[in-house]
C-alpha cells in the first residue's frame, strides 16, 4: 500500500518567556493547542489521537506528564503517545504524528510539545552529579562549546561568524510576535562585547531558557482537501551513540544520513536551490554553519561562507530561521516542534512579518543529545 | 489494503529483584537483543526501525535512555525513536512505522531497573503535581483505594484476589516469583496496605524485553510461526482520579472494542495488582475458557517499562495455530492508560 | 572478575516552583483561607480539587463552588509505614473523601485507627498556610470545626521533590574505577573494532558487545578540544573559570573530559601535550577525581592531523 499523504492543517504556539508564571503546565500547552485548532478551524472533537513530546521529566518534576495532562491536551478517551528523543523530541513528535497518518491509523492528529523550564532549572537537571563521574559538565553550553571550537579550527571560519548568526536570528525574532527575545537593535559589536560564557561561546551567541509550547494539527488527504495546508513531502530520523572512538562530533554521521534520506524521499537533488526556507535547530549560533554543512546545503567547511555572505537572512538565497529560531526562543522540548511548525507556516504563507516571500518548500530540523538524535521534515505548498 | 505486521521474535532478560547492572540497561539489553536477533538469523543491519520505552525517573537522571543505544552498537546510525512509557507503546509506534511502508522490520525494546529507587514513591510523580502529588500518595496505596472500591461494590473479594495470586505464582517455574501455594495460605498472610497483601502486588523487578516485528510477508521467511498483529488500540482516561470510574476501566473497554478483541483463547494482562486482573478481565469480557497469564504475568515479575511489551511477546510465543490472543499493557496510576493488542497465529 | 560492580547513592532534590493559573490559584488561595472550592463539570458533577480542564470535554473550568469541610470516606487503604513526604508520619489511611456538596471524591489522608467506608470526617488544617493541598493536614472524624481566615492571593506553590537512588557502575567501569583507586588508568579493547576505550564499556557503542582485553594507559596525552567555563550554575562542583578539556591519553581511541590547569586558561591549545596531576594518595577513591587536573608537559603540540579524527 502506498503511504497515505499527510499535511499540516494548523500550527499554534505560546508567547515564549523566561517564566510563564500566569499559567500551569496544562495552561501552557493549551494556549498553543487552542491556537493550532483555531488555525486549522477544527475542535477537539475532530482530533483522533494526541502525541506529546517533551525533554526530560526532571525539568518539571512530573513523571510522564502526558498522563496528568490528559484533560488539558484533549486526549481523554483517545490514544495518547509520549515521545522523548532528547532535544530533537519536538521534531520527532511531529514525525510520529505524521506516521500515524501516513500509516492510515488516523485522519487528524494533534501533536503537542512543551517545556516549562521555570518550574526548575535546566542547568541543574542536566548537570546532576552522578557518582563516579568527573563533575566537569556545565550544561548544554559546556557540552557543545568544545565542538564549536573544533568546527572553527577545522573550517578556518572567522571568529565573527557566530556573532553574525546571533544578530540575524535576534533581529528575525523581533519580527516574530511569539519570540522570547526580540532585539531589533542588536549589533555585531554588542554581541562581541557580551560576556564569554563557555569560551568560545558568548552570552549573546546562546539561546535563552524559555517556557513555551507548540502544537501542530496534522491531517490526511481528505482532511486537507480544499484548504491551505503544508504537505509533508518527507520525514527522517537518525540516531548514533553519544561517544565512540573516531566519532565526528562536529559533523555527525547521523545528521548526514538523516538529511540524505530526507532529500531522497522528498525528491530534492539540490537542496540549496530547491529549499526556500529552513528552520534549523541552532541553540548556539555557531551551529548554523555547522548544520548547513551537515545537511548538505553546502560542502563541508563552506557553511560559514554562506552565513557570512548574508544569504541566510530573510531575502537571501536560503533564509535560515526567519522566526528567530532557538536563539530567540528555547522551550527545550517544544523547540524542535517550533522548527517544524514554523517551516509549515512558511509554506502556508502564515508567517506574518517573518514570512519568506514565495516560500513553497521548507525544512524543519531538530537535534538532541550530544548531537546524536536528528529529526527533520520537508513540507511543501503542493501535494508531494 | 493495509500492511500486515507480525511478531517474529521475543526475548527477555531474567526478571530479578535486583541486578548489579546500570540503570541504562545495557547489561540486560546486550544479551537479550542478541538472543532475539539470533533466533531469526538477523543482525542489527537488517533492522529498519528501532523503538524503545524507558523512564528517566526510574533511573533518577535525565536522558537515561541515550546510553541504551550503545547496546545496539548504533553505528552506522540507525532509524530510531523512544517513548517515555512502557515499551508496549514503542511497539505501537514501530507497528505504525512498518504500516507506513517505510520499513519492513523493527526491533522494539524496553528496560527498567526499578530497584535503583523506591518504586512506589517514584510513581507518585505521575499524579497531578498541583493538587495530588504534593501529598506523595504512592502507587501501592492508590491501588489499594481502587481495590477496596471493588471489594465494597461486590465486584471481587479478597479470596478472588488471592486466587489470582495463587494461579500467577504457580504458573511459571522460570518467573521471578514461583511457589505452589493455596488460597487459604495466602489469605492467612498479613496485609501490607489493607486491603492489599504482599501477594496482591507485583514484585519489584529489574528486567528488559525485546520484540522483533516484520511485515507479514517477510515474517514467513523469518520464523516458523509468526504471530500476526490484527489490531492494536490504546486509550487514556482523565487525570482526575476522583472523576474516573476506577472499577470499570473504560479505556480498556474502548480499546478492546476498537480492536475487535473477541474470540480470545489466551490473554496476557498487564495487571500489577490482583484486583486489576479481575477488573481487566471483567472489562474485556474474558470468560473462564480463556487461558490467563500463562507466563505468570506481572504478579510473577514486573520489569517496569518492559512488562507491557513482555505481555505481547509472551502472548505471541504461546499462541497456537488458528487461535487468537489478547495482550494488554497499562501505564499510569490505577490503570489510567491501557493498550490492547490482538494477535493471530498464521 | 569476581568483585561486584561499584554502586553509590544518587540523591536528587529540587524545590519545584509551580505557577497555578487562574483556577488553581483560586483553589490554593481558598485553602490558605481555610476554604475548600470545587468546580462544576460539563456533566453537572462537582469535582474537588477543581480540575483546570473538564474531565469529559477538556473545556476550561473556571466557575468555582465553595464546599463544606466535612465529607464521607468512600474508600481507603491503610498506610502502616508512611513514606517520606506523606501527610502524616504515623500510621494513617489514604482515603477518597466525598465532601458534602461534591459529586466526586478527593484523595487525602485520614487520621483514624478505625477508618471505614462511610466514616464521616472533617478537614484538619495545618498551622501554616500557603502550601496548597497540604494546607489540609489530613481529615479526621474528630477534627475541630475551623473558621475561615484571611489570606493573600497565591499564584505559586513550591513543591520539594527529593528522591534517593542507588547508582551502579557497569562491571567494566568498576574495573576502571578500582584501577583509579590504585593510581592506574585501565582501558579495554573492543573485541570487534579493536578500539581502546577508557573507561571501558559494557557495550562498545559501535559494536554492541562488551569491551574485553585490558589495556593499561599512561597518565599523559593531548588536549583534543576544550572550552573555558566562565558561568556559575546551581550544583556546580568546581569554581569557574576553569578549562573543561577532552583529554586523549596516549594509546587510547577515545577522549574523556577533565580539567586543565597549570597555565592561563587562554594558553590552553588544541593538541597541547598534558599529564595528570594526581591528588595525594591518601585522598584517592574509586573515581577519576583522583586526578586533580591535567597540566601542560611543555612538549611540542601534537600536529592537528594526529587528532583531527577525534573531534
Amino acid at each position: 500500500m502506498a503511504k497515505q499523504r499527510a499535511a499540516v492543517l494548523g500550527v499554534g504556539q505560546t508567547h515564549h518567556r523566561s517564566k510563564r508564571l500566569d499559567v500551569t503546565i496544562g495552561g501552557l500547552c493549551r494556549e498553543a493547542i487552542d491556537r493550532a485548532l483555531a488555525d486549522a478551524e477544527l475542535t477537539f472533537d475532530d482530533i483522533d489521537a494526541v502525541v506529546l513530546g517533551k525533554a526530560p521529566d526532571l525539568f518539571e518534576g512530573v513523571m510522564m506528564p502526558e498522563l496528568m495532562l490528559a484533560d488539558a491536551i484533549g486526549a481523554t478517551g483517545k490514544p495518547l503517545l509520549r515521545v522523548h528523543t532528547a532535544g530533537s523530541v519536538g521534531g520527532s513528535t511531529a514525525n510520529v504524528a505524521a506516521s500515524l497518518i501516513h500509516g492510515g491509523e488516523h485522519s487528524r492528529v494533534l501533536a503537542v510539545a512543551f517545556e516549562k523550564q521555570s518550574e526548575s532549572n535546566a542547568m541543574w537537571a542536566l548537570s546532576i552529579a552522578v557518582p563516579f563521574h568527573m563533575p566537569v559538565g556545565a550544561g548544554a553550553g559546556g557540552y557543545f562549546a568544545p565542538h564549536v571550537r573544533s568546527y572553527i579550527r577545522r573550517s578556518g571560519a572567522p571568529k565573527h561568524v557566530g556573532a553574525l548568526v546571533a544578530v540575524k536570528d535576534r533581529r528575525n525574532g523581533a519580527k516574530n510576535q511569539y519570540a522570547h527575545l526580540r532585539q531589533p537593535d542588536i549589533t555585531l559589536e554588542s554581541v562581541q562585547a557580551s560576556a564569554m560564557l563557555w569560551d568560545p561561546i558568548r552570552y549573546d551567541e546562546t539561546c535563552p531558557s524559555s517556557d513555551g509550547a507548540c502544537a501542530i494539527v496534522l491531517g490526511d488527504e481528505n482532511a486537507a482537501q480544499g484548504r491551505t495546508a503544508a504537505w509533508i513531502h518527507a520525514t527522517a530520523m537518525r540516531t548514533e551513540p553519544t561517544t565512540f572512538a573516531g566519532r565526528d562530533q562536529v559533523n555527525p554521521q547521523a545528521g548526514k544520513d538523516a538529511a540524505a534520506a530526507l532529500w531522497r524521499d522528498a525528491g530534492i537533488t539540490d537542496p540549496l536551490s530547491q529549499v526556500d526556507a529552513a528552520e534549523l535547530y541552532v541553540p548556539f549560533s555557531w551551529f548554523e554553519p555547522m548544520w548547513l554543512e551537515n545537511l548538505g546545503f553546502v560542502e563541508e567547511g563552506q557553511g560559514w561562507k554562506l552565513t557570512e555572505s548574508g544569504e541566510t537572512e530573510i531575502g537571501g538565497r536560503l533564509p535560515i530561521n526567519p522566526s528567530g529560531g532557538v536563539m530567540s526562543s528555547n522551550p527545550i522540548g517544544a523547540s524542535g516542534m517550533l522548527r517544524f511548525g514554523e517551516a509549515a507556516m512558511q509554506v502556508m504563507g502564515r508567517a506574518g512579518e517573518h514570512q519568506v516571500d514565495g516560500a513553497r518548500i521548507a525544512v524543519g530540523h531538530a537535534y538532541g543529545g550530544g548531537s546524536q538524535y536528528f529529526s527533520m521534515w520537508v513540507v511543501g505548498a503542493e501535494k508531494p | 489494503m493495509s500492511i500486515d505486521v507480525s511478531i517474529v521474535s521475543f526475548a527477555q532478560a531474567p526478571n530479578v529483584r535486583e541486578t548489579h547492572g546500570t540503570t541504562n540497561g545495557v547489561e540486560m539489553l546486550v544479551p537479550t537483543m542478541k538472543e532475539a536477533l539470533d533466533r531469526i538469523g538477523l543482525s542489527k543491519k537488517d533492522i529498519g526501525f528501532w523503538c524503545s520505552g524507558s523512564s528517566d525517573y526510574l533511573a533518577g537522571r535525565a536522558f537515561s535512555f541515550i546510553a541504551a543505544v550503545d547496546a545496539i552498537g548504533a553505528f552506522p546510525p540507525i532509524h530510531e525513536s523512544h517513548v517515555e512509557a512502557d515499551a508496549a507503546w514503542a511497539l505501537y509506534e514501530a507497528w505504525v512505522k512498518i504500516r507506513t511502508g517505510e520499513v519492513d522490520t523493527a526491533l522494539v525494546y524496553g528496560f527498567g531497573k526499578s530497584s535503583a529507587g523506591q518504586l512506589r514513591r517514584v510513581l507518585a510523580l505521575q499524579l497531578d503535581p498541583y493538587t495530588v502529588g504534593p501529598l506523595w500518595p504512592d502507587a501501592v496505596s492508590i491501588a489499594g483505594l481502587q481495590a477496596r472500591l471493588g471489594l465494597d461494590a461486590g465486584l471481587w473479594t479478597e479470596r478472588d484476589m488471592a486466587e489470582v495470586a495463587a494461579r500467577s505464582r504457580a504458573a511459571n517455574p522460570a518467573a521471578q516469583i514461583y511457589e505452589q501455594v493455596t488460597v487459604d495460605e495466602l489469605l492467612g498472610r498479613p496485609y501490607v496496605a489493607d486491603p492489599l497483601r504482599k501477594h496482591d502486588c507485583a514484585p519489584i523487578t529489574d528486567g528488559a524485553a525485546v520484540v522483533v516485528l516484520a511485515t507479514a510477508d517477510r515474517a514467513k521467511d523469518l520464523c516458523e510461526q509468526p504471530a500476526r498483529i490484527t489490531s492494536i488500540q490504546h486509550r487514556v482516561e482523565s487525570a482526575s482520579l476522583g472523576a474516573r470510574d476506577l472499577t470499570a476501566s473504560p479505556s480498556t473497554v474502548a480499546a478492546a472494542k476498537a480492536a475487535n478483541a473477541d474470540g480470545i483463547a489466551l490473554a496476557e494482562l498487564h495487571a500489577p495488582f490482583t484486583h486489576q486482573e479481575i477488573l481487566l478481565r471483567q472489562a474485556l469480557g474474558l470468560g473462564d475458557e480463556v487461558v490467563l497469564n500463562p507466563s505468570g504475568g506481572p504478579l510473577a515479575g514486573n520489569p517496569m517499562f518492559a512488562a507491557g511489551l513482555a505481555r505481547i511477546g509472551e502472548a505471541a510465543t504461546r499462541l497456537k495455530p488458528g487461535e487468537r490472543a489478547l495482550a494488554h499493557a497499562t501505564s499510569g496510576p490505577a490503570l489510567q492508560q491501557n493498550l490492547v493488542c490482538v494477535l493471530e497465529a498464521d | 572478575m569476581t568483585q561486584a560492580p561499584l554502586s553509590a547513592p544518587l540523591d536528587i532534590g529540587f524545590d519545584y516552583t509551580r505557577s497555578l493559573g487562574p483556577t488553581l490559584s483560586r483553589f490554593v488561595t481558598g485553602l490558605a483561607q481555610r476554604r475548600i472550592f470545587g468546580a462544576r463539570g460539563s456533566d453537572g458533577r462537582v469535582h474537588v480539587p477543581p480540575p483546570e480542564y473538564d474531565p469529559v470535554t477538556s473545556e476550561p473550568l473556571t466557575e468555582l463552588i465553595e464546599l463544606a469541610h466535612t465529607g464521607t470516606v468512600t474508600t481507603w487503604c491503610w498506610q502502616p509505614e508512611p513514606l517520606a513526604g506523606q501527610p502524616l508520619q504515623h500510621p494513617f489511611a489514604w482515603a477518597f473523601i466525598l465532601l458534602d456538596g461534591a459529586d466526586t471524591p478527593m484523595l487525602h489522608a485520614v487520621d483514624a485507627q478505625d477508618v471505614h467506608t462511610g466514616m464521616r470526617v472533617r478537614a484538619r488544617w495545618a498551622e501554616e498556610g500557603g502550601n496548597g493541598i497540604r494546607d489540609i493536614e489530613c481529615f479526621a472524624p474528630d477534627a475541630p470545626e475551623t473558621e475561615p481566615r484571611p489570606a493573600d492571593e497565591l499564584t505559586m506553590i513550591t513543591t520539594p521533590i527529593n528522591l534517593h537512588y542507588m547508582h551502579s557502575a557497569s562491571p567494566e567501569e568498576s574495573l576502571y574505577l578500582r584501577g583509579l583507586a590504585e593510581g592506574r588508568l585501565l582501558g579495554q579493547r573492543c573485541p570487534v573494532c579493536r578500539k581502546v576505550y577508557i573507561p571501558p564499556r559494557g557495550a562498545c557503542p559501535t559494536d554492541g558487545v562488551p569491551t574485553e582485553e585490558d589495556v593499561e594507559l599512561p597518565d599523559r596525552g593531548i588536549v583534543t578540544t576544550f572550552c573555558i567555563v566562565n558561568v556559575p550554575f546551581l550544583g556546580q562542583r568546581i569554581k569557574p573559570p576553569y578549562v573543561a578539556a577532552y583529554i586523549l591519553l596516549d594509546g587510547a581511541d577515545i577522549a574523556f573530559l577533565h580539567l586543565v590547569l597549570g597555565c592561563a586558561a587562554q594558553d590552553v591549545r588544541m593538541g597541547m601535550r598534558v599529564e595528570a596531576v594526581w591528588k595525594p594518595r591518601d585522598e584517592w577513591g574509586t573515581t577519576l577525581q583522583n586526578i586533580d587536573h591535567f597540566r601542560p608537559t611543555g612538549e611540542p603540540d601534537a600536529p592537528y592531523d594526529s587528532y583531527a579524527g577525534h573531534l
